[in-house]
């Protein structure tokens, strides 16, 4: 048993989950008290001794399923024998539906177990037979389960929408286990260090924003105010253990009457502490859209922080878009910003040139010593006229202009990025490809 | 330094279910688990989730459930060793020196008014000091500053207190610790590897459903049902903040209050706001359940 938790200690730290010797330690310690027959039990005690974070459950668990997998049943390969047909498919989902329905959880893990079983087979001599997710997902329109709650249900809508979440999250259930049982079978073949390098998802703050899946898309955007709560907490205890400015007279002898007039203690006048004026302005063109809009929400989520923060998107012209962000729900901002900016002048391909030169025809007269510019794009100019002249002209107005770049440093400067040529005028351009560079940036401009 | 022993409270994850039931704290089998792993192991619990989950009840309850004394540590921003730890009486001691007006000399002046009359505990001493069983309730963690959560590891992995005027005390007898965390900003490494860490989430909804018929008294069945699976669509979506397991309470018992036997649309959408505190967040809600066209 030792060994085994050794060898899951060392798949998770591959994964990113920082385990110390001193977890592992009070891992084996908490063994000797829980039994270990008891799988939820167990799982339990090595997640509390183990993780220390919630951001790492969800890597804990699917690693936990590979490494300490329940025995398969021993007649497993007995009833997959014959061929799936048509009726198989359809009278599975039936089963299927009516185990969603009823709400009932572990039903839902047993039909994932069996349908791999069944659907999920692929014969591949001589190595004998493999199986795969994706079988089963084409076998079973799982999409078509929800069509059947809308036909289903009629009258009270309440009760639909009720009925369609339940379905969705013993979709996802379902998924999930199905997910979990191919992972079982191929780490029973070939070890489950093989499958879990192939599983693992990166952590949410570490996704690459270019490339992200929408699965990972939505969890982000569950994040982003959690996020920026952590980022303004951290930011005000950082101003507060800056040091003082000068002596606050008043309230030092004030304090001084307790201690019968003796000056035991100074006390400073607070700093007031610098909150810069942002002007935000953002390439919206398909291939950075995503970056962009992450960014605008998370500075959004943080506007507490900055005395003003005015918002600007281009693609080959520029627009405000401030206004949207009036009401406090910018999820649902970001979402219209394509809508109703006025962005696209000539076609859908970035011109920075044209942007940047009509920002400061536009709005360069307000930009002033106390404002922080900042530019997100990857400067990818489809070989238009860079202007890089308007950069230089910003900076010398504004406090600081910096540019945050979503591509991996190597890339710049090749294909029609022309980084470089921005990247001279500016204070810095950032690589920013994940939450975690974005708020490390932001952190370091408050 | 000797550590006290540790003497485990429960003799199996069953009692911790039991016990805690008993005093009205609904756990589900994992909860229970580490709970008992923390008891074993003399370990604190450092409890992590959204408010509301019933991090703070849990240590509350555990005291409860065990007859043992609670102290509580509430924090916030600006706590210092002075409300965690112990503070020097300083009126007592300018007291204590006008009184000897020169007559006793320094070593025995100094000596004096550093001791026991001239000290005050705060919390963590208290718990430490204590001679009879205490669950210490260090709450909302996050709050503390760096500095001050620094000094609550000497206690968390040693169990004792130094005091540089008289010395190290050293706790009687191991309370049971249990830190509770908002997730507002990450906690320092060298406090999460003393502790065990329990994320609290939002109930499954069988254990919801066993909260709400636990504690609204006189609730239907049926109606605790439909009150669940309403709250855990409306968790489903997007909200600034989601409706917790006080809510949801506050809900049902709003709608026992008001004799509610069926929640009919008009029903939900007039009591809505009891569950979801913001505008818009009320706004989605209702569209969410296509509650709009029957707001009154």
């Amino acid at each position: 048993m030792i060994g085994q938790v050794l060898t899951f200690t060392a798949a998770l730290r591959r994964a990113g989950v920082p385990v110390g010797t001193s977890e592992n330690l009070d891992a084996l310690r908490s063994l000797e008290h829980v039994d270990l027959q008891e799988r939820e039990t167990f799982r339990a005690a090595l997640a509390a001794t183990m993780i220390k974070s919630d951001a790492h459950r969800p890597t804990f668990d699917v690693l936990f399923d590979l490494y300490f997998a329940p025995l398969a049943s021993a007649d497993e390969a007995e009833q997959e024998r014959s061929e799936p047909s048509a009726d198989d498919a359809e009278r599975f989902l039936g089963e299927l539906f009516g185990a969603m329905a009823g709400g009932d959880g572990r039903a839902v893990d047993e039909l994932a177990r069996r349908a791999i079983g069944t659907f999920g087979r692929v014969e591949n001599s001589p190595s004998g037979s493999m199986y795969f997710q994706y079988p089963v997902l084409r076998a079973l329109d799982l999409d078509a389960l929800l069509s059947r709650v809308d036909e289903e249900t009629d009258g009270r809508s309440v009760e639909r929408q009720l009925k369609r979440d339940r379905i969705v999250e013993a979709i996802g259930r379902f998924r999930a286990g199905v997910a979990r049982e191919v992972g079982r079978r191929v780490a029973d073949r070939k070890g489950p260090d093989h499958v879990a390098r192939h599983t693992v998802r990166a952590l949410p703050q570490d996704v690459d924003l270019l490339t992200a899946m929408s699965a990972d898309i939505s969890e982000l955007r569950r994040a982003v105010r959690p996020l920026a709560r952590k980022l303004a907490a951290r930011v005000a205890m950082k101003r507060k253990r800056a040091h003082g400015g000068r002596l606050d007279v008043r309230r030092t002898v004030r304090h001084s009457l307790s201690t019968g007039g003796v000056l035991m203690d100074v006390h400073l006048r607070k700093r007031v502490p610098h909150r810069p004026e942002l002007f935000i302005l953002c390439d919206v063109s398909d291939s950075v859209a995503r970056f962009a809009r992450f960014s605008l929400m998370l500075v959004h989520a943080l506007s507490a922080q900055f005395t003003k923060v005015r918002s600007f998107v281009f693609v080959d012209t520029i627009d405000e878009v401030t206004r949207l962000f009036d009401h406090e729900d910018f999820m649902t901002a970001v979402d219209r910003i394509n809508d109703e900016a006025d962005v696209v002048w000539l076609d859908r391909h970035s011109d920075y040139g044209v942007s940047l030169e009509r920002f400061l025809e536009r709005y360069g007269r307000e930009i002033t010593p106390r404002s922080t510019i900042l530019i997100l794009g990857d400067a990818r100019n489809n070989n238009r006229i860079s202007n890089a002249w308007v950069v230089k002209e910003l900076r010398s107005r504004a406090r600081k202009v910096y540019w945050l770049n979503p591509e991996a440093r190597s890339f710049w400067d090749t294909g029609d990025s022309i980084a470089s040529e921005y990247a001279r005028y500016t204070d810095a351009m950032v690589e920013v490809r994940s939450v975690k560079q974005l708020e490390r940036f932001i952190e370091r401009i408050l | 330094m000797p550590m006290p022993p540790i003497e485990p409270r429960f003799d199996s994850i069953e009692q911790v279910t039991e016990r805690l039931r008993s005093a009205g704290y609904l756990t589900d089998r994992s909860i229970a688990t580490v709970v008992y792993v923390a008891d074993h192991l003399g370990k604190p619990l450092l409890v992590e989730g959204p408010a509301g989950v019933g991090k703070t009840e849990l240590a509350k309850t555990l005291a409860a459930a065990l007859g043992f004394e609670l102290i509580r540590l509430q924090c916030y921003e600006g706590v210092d060793e002075t409300k965690t730890l112990y503070e020097w009486n300083y009126k007592k001691q300018l007291l204590r020196i006008q009184a000897s007006e020169g007559r006793s000399s320094w070593d025995e002046l100094s000596d004096d008014i550093f001791s026991e009359p001239f000290l005050l505990e705060r919390p963590v001493l208290k718990a430490i000091r204590s001679v009879r069983p205490t669950v210490l309730l260090i709450d909302e963690v996050d709050k503390l500053d760096l500095e001050a959560e620094a000094l609550l590891l000497e206690v968390l992995s040693d169990w004792q207190v130094t005091i540089p005027e008289m010395g190290t005390v050293s706790a009687a007898r191991m309370p049971f610790v249990v830190l509770t965390s908002n997730n507002s900003r990450e906690l320092s490494e060298a406090l999460k590897r003393r502790c065990l860490y329990l994320y609290l989430d939002y109930p499954d909804a069988e254990r919801e459903r066993a909260i709400v018929l636990e504690r609204v008294p006189g609730i239907e069945r049926g109606l605790a049902e439909r009150i669940v699976e309403i709250v855990r669509s409306i968790r489903g979506i997007e909200l600034k903040k989601a409706p917790s397991i006080a809510e949801t309470l506050d809900w049902a018992r709003t709608l026992v209050h008001l004799q509610v036997r069926d929640l009919d649309p008009e029903t939900i959408s007039a009591t809505l706001s009891v569950l979801v505190k913001f505008q818009t967040d009320l706004d989605r809600a209702a569209d969410h359940l296509k509650l709009s066209g029957t707001r009154p």
